[in-house]
């Protein structure tokens, strides 16, 4: 290590004098219960500065007739949550977001457990199969959505194509409603399945080898050991992908906007239209007040998604006993 | 046999059981690997894909079965890109972005990490629960008030808008103090004290060195995301004056029926962080699970 010690200790200590030694004293007091307020300060007046105070001001916005056209804004209390709730777009919206959430969630986590489990064992090549299962995730938003655009063609994307060898012929996979939450799903799924496989990993490597040694000699099979060991065992991760991934769903933006050659509306006939892309509809109108509503009701909607989720993962059944 | 004793057997036997799982048979291998082969496969397709497209041309698209194999177009696509969207601008704008932001995110990370790890003071747990907590909060909540500062401080259509909101962020601080709470010997920073370093010659002269591997991870991880950015860059930057996502998504939607184009700038934005990617991967990956272990 770096440090002087030798030399510092080399030097003869200086004659005592006593304000001198306070001084001292008081300046390693200041520096000990003092700098650590000093080293978390930056954290703390950035993130307020830039992260909650929009936050909070989103909910006094919300409560104006607010637009960035004039400078006047009426207070007018609830009204545009009241205009919301009556708001079949945003009823259209909500539906969507939850649509597409489940359709690209719960496959996902499924098939990045089953990964996670074959890849926890001793394999040949485990740091190529790593690196390719996160290639996606390095991938951004706007690539995935033209590359996935161009398969999901319907005269020659390469999915019609191959769904042609089935005799599905000419699927337009971006009018339909389930036909295009399908699509998006699948571009969530191929870009997040990975990063989370390697979390489940990750919580898979701490399961104590006993447990499955143990198993082994009593002749429980792979996927009983799966069902029956890992599954309770990595319990709090599951809970923390869960909870994050469901976050990430609610907030789709990116994909619909995108698939949808960047039409705001999700569509001609709003099919794909999340709630993201229903705020920054309202956004670009420069209805401020009425995107901030919609704001707070995705933020509300986001709690409780998860919030269920968090009870759902919890209670699940499982315990080592 | 019960599986208390059992565990025991295990543990007496340990070096005789190979180090994972017990061996597995033949068939089950090969399936193993089969499916792993697929979905690698099915990770790589889509980018390979995307340089087919981009080395051809728009005729080439309407072929029946598609293009499997690059073609010779691709430098005269990308310079195609060059002539449509300002693509170098954009790049040299994403370098700058995604690396202050980088480099700002890596030290205060372990600035706090450094304080939450291995300081004692008042309220320092409410303080790092706080933290955690804020990683909860959807950062597209607040982007209407978030603009709307911008407007007031005048900087939309600047860099300063996407460099200075992201200058910090909970997941670094929170990664940082695990880390450091593990892989920093307390008797480190001890034995420093008693040669009479102060708070801040610790943290230059211990933590920042004792740092190092982890910070890198983050400053890849932080890196990657900024580059990938798009929704706020999309707010509040101007088409003329870009990052490398709006480039490429004015490239998306303007040009709807040029996907060789959108393809080709595609490749070309996302080539640079697969590169990186490719090289720094392990690294990467480790911190990731090192992270998530104690998600």
């Amino acid at each position: 290590m770096a440090t002087r010690a030798p030399d510092r200790l080399a030097v003869p200590p200086n004659r005592p004098v006593r304000s001198r030694r306070l001084r001292r004293h008081l300046v390693h007091q200041l520096d000990v219960k003092g700098s650590p307020y000093a080293y978390v300060a930056p954290f703390f007046l950035l993130f307020s500065a830039f992260g909650l105070f929009p936050l909070a001001y989103t909910a006094w916005v919300s409560l104006h007739e607010w637009t960035l056209l004039s400078d006047e804004q009426t207070f007018v209390g609830l009204d545009n949550f009241r205009t919301l709730l009556a708001d079949d777009y945003f009823w259209n919206a909500t539906f969507n977001t939850l649509s597409i959430g489940v359709l690209s969630t719960a496959p996902q986590l499924l098939l990045a457990i089953w990964l996670a489990h074959l890849l926890n064992r001793p394999l040949r090549a485990q740091t190529f199969f790593r690196i390719t299962l996160l290639l996606p995730n390095v991938t951004s938003v706007v690539a995935v959505v033209v590359i996935f655009s161009q398969l999901f063609g319907r005269d020659f994307g390469m999915i019609n194509w191959m769904l042609s060898w089935f005799g599905v012929g000419g699927v337009a996979w971006n009018e339909g409603v389930a036909t295009s939450h399908a699509a998006i799903s699948v571009m969530i799924m191929w870009r997040w399945t990975g990063y989370n496989t390697l979390i489940f990993l990750a919580a898979m490597q701490a399961v104590p080898r006993e447990l499955y040694e143990a198993a082994t000699l009593d002749g429980a099979s792979g996927f009983t050991q799966l069902r029956k060991i890992t599954i309770p065992m990595i319990r709090p991760t599951t809970v923390f992908v869960v909870i994050t991934s469901t976050i990430g769903a609610m907030q789709i933006l990116a994909e619909p906007l995108l698939f949808g050659s960047y039409s705001i509306s999700g569509g001609p006939d709003r099919q794909y239209q999340t709630l993201s892309l229903f705020i920054y509809e309202n956004f670009t109108k420069l209805d401020f007040g009425y995107a901030s509503a919609i704001s707070w009701m995705m933020f509300a909607f986001i709690v409780l998604v998860a919030g269920v989720n968090y009870l759902l993962t919890r209670r699940a059944k499982g315990g080592l006993t | 046999m019960n599986a208390r004793t059992a565990v025991r057997t295990a543990r007496r036997h340990r070096a005789a059981v190979p180090a994972g799982r017990r061996p597995r048979s033949g068939a089950a291998r090969r399936l193993t690997y089969l499916t792993l082969a697929a979905v690698a496969f099915f990770s790589a397709l889509p980018l390979y894909y995307s340089v087919v497209v981009a080395s051809r041309d728009n005729a080439a698209l309407a072929d029946v079965p598609p293009p499997l194999l690059p073609g010779g177009n691709l430098f005269a696509n990308i310079a195609r890109v060059f002539d449509t969207v300002p693509f170098a601008l954009a790049m040299v704008n994403s370098v700058l972005v995604s690396g202050s932001i980088a480099l700002a995110v890596m030290f205060f990370s372990t600035l706090a990490g450094f304080a939450f790890a291995k300081l004692r003071f008042r309220g320092r747990n409410a303080l790092l629960v706080l933290t955690v907590a804020t990683m909860m909060v959807p950062a597209q909540l607040g982007i209407i008030p978030l603009y709307m500062l911008m407007v007031k401080l005048e900087w939309t259509g600047t860099m300063y808008a996407l460099i200075v909101p992201a200058l910090v962020n909970a997941f670094g601080v929170f990664f940082m103090t695990q880390y450091l709470s593990r892989a920093l010997p307390t008797e480190l920073l001890e034995a420093g004290r008693v040669d009479g370093c102060t708070t801040w010659g610790l943290f230059w002269h211990v933590v920042l060195p004792a740092a190092r591997p982890a910070a890198a991870v983050l400053g890849m991880l932080t890196f990657m995301s900024a580059w990938n950015d798009y929704f706020w860059p999309l707010v509040v930057l101007t088409p003329e004056d870009p990052t490398v996502q709006v480039a490429l998504s004015t490239l998306a939607s303007g040009y709807v029926n040029d996907y060789v184009l959108g393809l080709a700038g595609t490749t070309l934005g996302t080539l640079p962080l697969v590169a990186v990617f490719a090289l720094l991967g392990k690294q990467i990956i480790g911190g990731i699970m090192q992270g998530a272990v104690k998600g």
